[in-house]
């Protein structure tokens, strides 16, 4: 009945008229003031973010890069002063053991100096000595040479004395 | 909070409405006052009219927004003046609005002895109520769209903000979930100021159907067969202008198809054609009219029942029904467009099959 009766269900031509000038004019402005402009800016920002995202994860990639460089670095610096240190204490060991071989050659030398030096001087002490023993004994000789000799007998005796030794020795 | 708040003026403003809608529509020394006719009650509010009719008093006179007549006759050519020429059922420069009978609603040309010219009738392009509703809502939809245009001038490619973190969804959704699914990622930017141009100007005469006070608010939009009729012509001749070859050769020469079928094809393949868009024209005209129809109704039961208890009933009725319609304004925006979009995207596609 509702269906049947009125204008409900048939189109109004003064309707359709200004619908069509109201739709219109929505559209064409809307296309080129609104839709334009917003579509075009969030196409410019997801693109933004599409790059930001892409670059994130470039960065990304190149820290892990990075890092695992920065360890291999560390590892070759780490083997290096492994090295460096293995090598200085070998140098260091070398030297000890070449200064060791130098000091004792070098005491040996100073103790055989030392040695020939005291020899020296005990064999010019002994001839000091051998020497001043002789001039004592000469001194004590003369001395007692001249006491016994103050008695013309006893020079003979001696002479005797002598002569008789030197008999004996010559038989 | 705001829902609640239209629902009761809507409660309100039905109560004044509908408690005097019997005077209104009889002679008060004529009829019996307790006879309450709810299908005119419900058709009044429903269908287009030269007056916007905002409240009775309660002596019977009428507070009504007088739009402006616009005819154009053959006789006497273009004449424009107030709908307040026409109250009470006046005639005006040999026009004359008729209030009953077949032509109810209509303005007619009047013959000499009074009665209608049936051979001369004016051309009627009034600003009647349904258009200053849609002039509303299309200027609405104008002032939203340019600040947000504007806003996304200011604001460059940083982040939405304000009015953008509303709509910019929306737009996005029309876009990614309507547009590029049905046309294509390739073709889809070229019809998307078409499909949110459609979107948003349904959605937003939907919800301003909802809303049943101050004018142009509440005003029958999207359930008047003439707009969902232009829409869909729109979208009749966005299909067709934009058909590809293919198209073109699936309707004339469907491959396949032996020569002797064609007489056959070729006319199931244009009623095919024009059964899209009046699918279209009737779903949403369909959907809109009926939930107004079911909100009246719940209404028109308090004055049926003719007792105040019957209204708590009646306004939790409306309620919900109120949060239903808002759904459907939002999902017969969306299937519109969907449909617009499948329609359109099946025409521009390229052969590949």
């Amino acid at each position: 009945m509702i269906l049947a009766s009125n204008s409900l269900t048939t189109p109004a031509i003064g309707t359709l008229f200004w619908t069509v000038v109201i739709f219109t004019i929505f559209f064409v402005v809307l296309a080129k003031l609104a839709w334009k402009p917003i579509l075009n800016m969030i196409k410019q920002r997801e693109e933004m973010i599409k790059g930001s995202l892409a670059s994130a994860e470039q960065a990304r990639k190149e820290m892990v890069k990075l890092q695992s460089d920065n360890e291999a670095i560390l590892r070759k610096a780490r083997e290096e002063r492994e090295s460096i240190l293995r090598e200085a204490r070998e140098v260091r060991d070398k030297m000890i053991a070449e200064a060791k071989g130098k000091a004792s050659e070098e005491a040996e030398k100073i103790a055989e100096k030392a040695r020939i030096s005291i020899e020296r001087e005990k064999a010019m002490a002994l001839a000091d000595i051998k020497e001043q023993v002789a001039t004592l004994s000469v001194d004590i000789a003369s001395k007692l040479l001249r006491e016994k000799l103050g008695h013309t007998g006893e020079q003979e005796k001696l002479i005797d004395n002598y002569l008789k030794d030197i008999d004996l020795k010559k038989n | 909070m705001k829902r609640i708040y239209f629902t009761g003026l809507l409660f309100i403003f039905m109560t004044i409405c509908g408690y005097s809608a019997p005077k209104q529509e009889s002679n008060p020394a004529v009829q019996a006052e307790e006879e309450f006719d709810a299908s005119s009650f419900i058709l009044g509010h429903i269908a287009d009219s030269h007056e916007w009719h905002i409240l009775t008093k309660k002596n019977g006179e009428h507070v009504s927004l007088y739009l402006p007549v616009i005819l154009y006759s053959k006789g006497s050519g273009l004449h424009v003046f107030s709908s307040k020429k026409f109250a009470h059922g006046q005639e005006y420069n040999g026009f004359r609005l008729e209030e009953e009978g077949e032509l109810e609603g209509r303005i007619v040309k009047v013959k000499s002895d009074g009665t209608v010219d049936m051979e001369n009738m004016p051309l009627d392009f009034s600003i009647t109520k349904t258009v200053l509703g849609m002039m509303a809502a299309a200027l609405i939809g104008l002032w939203l769209f340019l600040a947000l245009a504007r806003s996304y001038k200011k604001t460059g490619i940083s982040h939405p903000k304000g009015i953008q973190g509303f709509l910019e969804p929306i737009v996005l959704f029309v876009r990614d979930d309507i547009a590029i699914p049905n046309i294509g990622e390739k073709k889809a930017h070229k019809f998307m100021p078409y499909l949110l141009s459609v979107f948003f100007f349904i959605l937003i005469n939907n919800l301003m159907g909802l809303i049943p006070f101050p004018p142009p608010f509440g005003a029958n939009v999207t359930g008047n067969i003439a707009i969902t009729m232009t829409l869909a012509l729109f979208t009749f001749f966005m299909i067709q202008f934009n058909g590809s070859k293919t198209y073109w050769r699936h309707i004339f020469a469907a491959p396949g198809v032996p020569f002797w079928l064609l007489p056959i094809m070729i006319p199931v393949e244009i009623i095919g054609m024009l059964s899209k868009p009046f699918a279209l024209m009737v779903r949403l005209f369909a959907n809109i009219t009926a939930g107004h129809i079911i909100v009246l109704s719940l209404i028109a039961l308090i004055f049926i029942f003719n007792s105040l208890a019957m209204a708590p009933v009646s306004l939790i009725f409306v309620l919900f029904m109120d949060c239903l319609e808002l759904l459907v304004a939002f999902l017969q925006a969306y299937v519109f467009t969907l449909l617009s979009a499948l329609f359109i995207g099946i025409a521009v596609e390229d052969e590949h099959h």
